[in-house]
């Protein structure tokens, strides 16, 4: 399948009266196309709208409504302008503290946690595993409200905090990713350190965890990234106080109020954007393998 | 039982401890207290004494008409959506994966862009390229389509367009699907090419076989996923269900009776309901997939 097409093409180009150079070259060009027409429409469908917002972000308000596609004047007043028009700083200082800190919470609990699993030999070890499953698969909306019931007892609803503090019991997506990667590393390298007298937490701290860098940088920037980009929760437990909303909340109201000022929309858009496609550049190689990994059964 | 084995029996439920009281204050506990929630009348908009009113919130349910509306519009989207999750990655994969294609690796970097784009950003810029003289109607104008339909506005074809903003998140159902093609054995299509099979023929009885957990893992994944569906329409159109009630998703409904009504034990109600609906869908599948999915490992 591979070598084949070319061939054939190539037997055409020889069969034809001698051509010119430059047709034949034209022709490779739209061979390569063909058989790149897959990736190259995948790539304008994926890039395209980032270019989109991107331009329409710049425009004047008035351009942004028409269909014209190059910036008329390129308005990069229209960013400052979402400085002064919302609280835009306290979104991001809320939205960084809210995906650190529930990223870190989330490993400090999960990784002993997926450990045990991968690892310990103990009654109830394969119920354990199942109820995490389980726990991925469950629609969060069945469990909602008696949790919001019991954070407004405790007067935390109208902060992010409902979605931060239960990271510290353990993420079951989380712990089931480490946990398939875990099971990978052969289990000599415990058993070597437990007869060297090491105990079973400095086993983990010593030894594995240096092993397992790859599976525990994807998984804290699955969680990063989600919390960075999370809507229902905030949506849920931020409240009305302005001060205490993510960028994703802010976003959404911005467009409900300024609804026909698509520009400045779109600048809001790219500012709440920037950061983690900037991050997510220099960690996409992390990223991708952490993605294989969810796909391992 | 060795005094080795019992101390790391100890250890195992002592790293998981954590987890477990997690399990049970923020899964299992609340998930009784839901189910206890449907025979209560608890309801935060109007105080009304708690009691125990059975089977009342189940009898409202069955003649809610709206609860069985918003769940033809989430079973009407998960048809066409769950082919097109599913399948797509699979064969875009498929299409990609060939040796002689270049620029893989900037190739995967552009499909995940779209997981890094904040949702409701993604879900803003998709609205303004599926409006009225959007760029997607625009191509479609030059391709000939002299009357492109109005996506978001028509009560018809704004769960296409739902299907199409969707598209954009396939990334990383793609990128699980190559990991997995670059997994099976290259053996098996060279004995299946020496058996002159064609290559509809190493698709259907190599790749597909080999490629049956992998399917089976992305389509268990959009079943759980599609039944919570209802962010995207919720920030499109404000949470109104426009056009006309097409885009008012069970979860919408659910979600409203939740937090904009305050009904708490009828909202339970729904919660249950979906819960239920999702836990035989997955059952189901995987019952069936015993006589399509293969696992090569088995141990």
């Amino acid at each position: 399948m591979t070598a084949a097409p070319a061939a054939t093409v190539r037997e055409r180009a020889g069969a034809t009266p001698p051509a010119p150079a430059r047709p034949r070259r034209g022709r490779a060009a739209l061979y390569w196309i063909a058989k790149h027409a897959i990736a190259i429409a995948l790539a304008i469908m994926f890039l395209g709208p980032l270019v989109f917002i991107a331009l329409t972000a710049v425009m004047s308000d008035q351009q942004a409504l028409t269909s014209r596609l190059w910036p008329d004047a390129w308005n990069w007043s229209n960013f400052a302008e979402i400085f002064e028009k919302t609280p835009l700083l306290t979104w991001i200082g809320n939205t960084i503290m809210y995906s650190v800190l529930a990223t870190v919470f989330m490993l400090l609990s999960s990784i002993p946690v997926a450990y045990a699993l991968a690892r310990f030999r103990f009654r109830g070890r394969r119920l354990a595993f199942l109820l995490v499953i389980t726990t991925m698969m469950l629609p969060p909306q069945v469990v909602a409200v008696p949790v919001y019931l019991v954070w407004a007892r405790f007067h935390l609803t109208g902060t992010l905090w409902p979605l931060i503090i239960p990271m510290l019991l353990g993420d079951a997506f989380s712990i089931f990713l480490l946990r398939q990667f875990l099971v990978t590393i052969p289990r000599e390298y415990s058993d070597a350190a437990r007869v060297d007298g090491c105990g079973e937490f400095r086993t983990l701290v010593r030894v594995i965890l240096p092993m397992a860098k790859p599976a525990i940088a994807a998984v804290a920037l699955f969680q990063f990234f989600y919390c960075w980009n999370d809507y229902y929760g905030p949506l849920l437990y931020a409240g009305t106080d302005l001060d205490n909303w993510t960028l994703s909340l802010g976003l959404a109201a911005f467009r409900s109020v300024h609804r026909v000022q698509w520009n400045l929309t779109m600048a809001a858009t790219v500012l709440a954007m920037a950061p983690v496609i900037v991050i997510f550049f220099f960690a996409q190689k992390v990223f991708i393998e952490g993605v294989k990994l969810t796909g391992v059964k | 039982m060795s005094r080795m084995a019992r101390r790391e029996a100890r250890h195992g439920l002592l790293f998981i401890l954590p987890w477990i009281i997690g399990f049970l204050a923020f899964t299992a506990i609340p998930l009784v207290a839901t189910f206890a929630f449907t025979f209560l009348n608890i309801s935060l908009s109007e105080s009304e004494p708690l009691r125990f009113v059975g089977l009342e919130n189940y009898r409202r349910l069955l003649g809610d008409g709206q609860a069985w509306a918003s769940l033809l519009v989430t079973a009407r989207f998960a048809l066409l959506w769950l082919p097109v999750v599913v399948v797509l990655p699979f064969l875009l994969a498929v299409a990609i994966n060939s040796r002689n294609v270049r620029g893989g690796g900037l190739l995967r970097v552009l499909l995940f862009m779209p997981y890094v784009v904040p949702f409701v950003a993604g879900a803003l810029i998709w609205q303004n390229m599926l409006v009225e003289d959007g760029w997607i109607n625009s191509a479609l104008r030059r391709i000939g389509v002299a009357h492109p339909p109005s996506w978001l506005n028509d009560p018809t074809w704004v769960i296409p367009g739902l299907v199409l903003i969707g598209l954009w998140g396939l990334g990383s159902g793609i990128i699980i699907n190559l990991a997995g093609l670059r997994a099976v054995p290259t053996h098996l299509y060279d004995a299946a090419r020496l058996d002159g099979a064609g290559w509809w023929r190493r698709l259907r009885h190599v790749t597909i076989p080999m490629m049956s957990p992998v399917l089976f893992y992305t389509m268990i994944l959009a079943v759980v996923d599609v039944m919570q569906y209802f962010l995207v329409p919720l920030v499109l159109f404000d949470g109104s269900g426009d056009p006309g009630g097409a885009t008012r998703f069970f979860n919408l409904y659910l979600y409203q009776t939740f937090f904009t009504f305050q009904e708490m034990s009828y909202g339970s109600t729904l919660a249950w309901l979906l819960f239920v609906i999702t836990l035989i869908v997955t059952l189901v599948l995987f019952r069936l997939s015993r006589h399509w999915v293969h696992y090569t490992s088995e141990r």
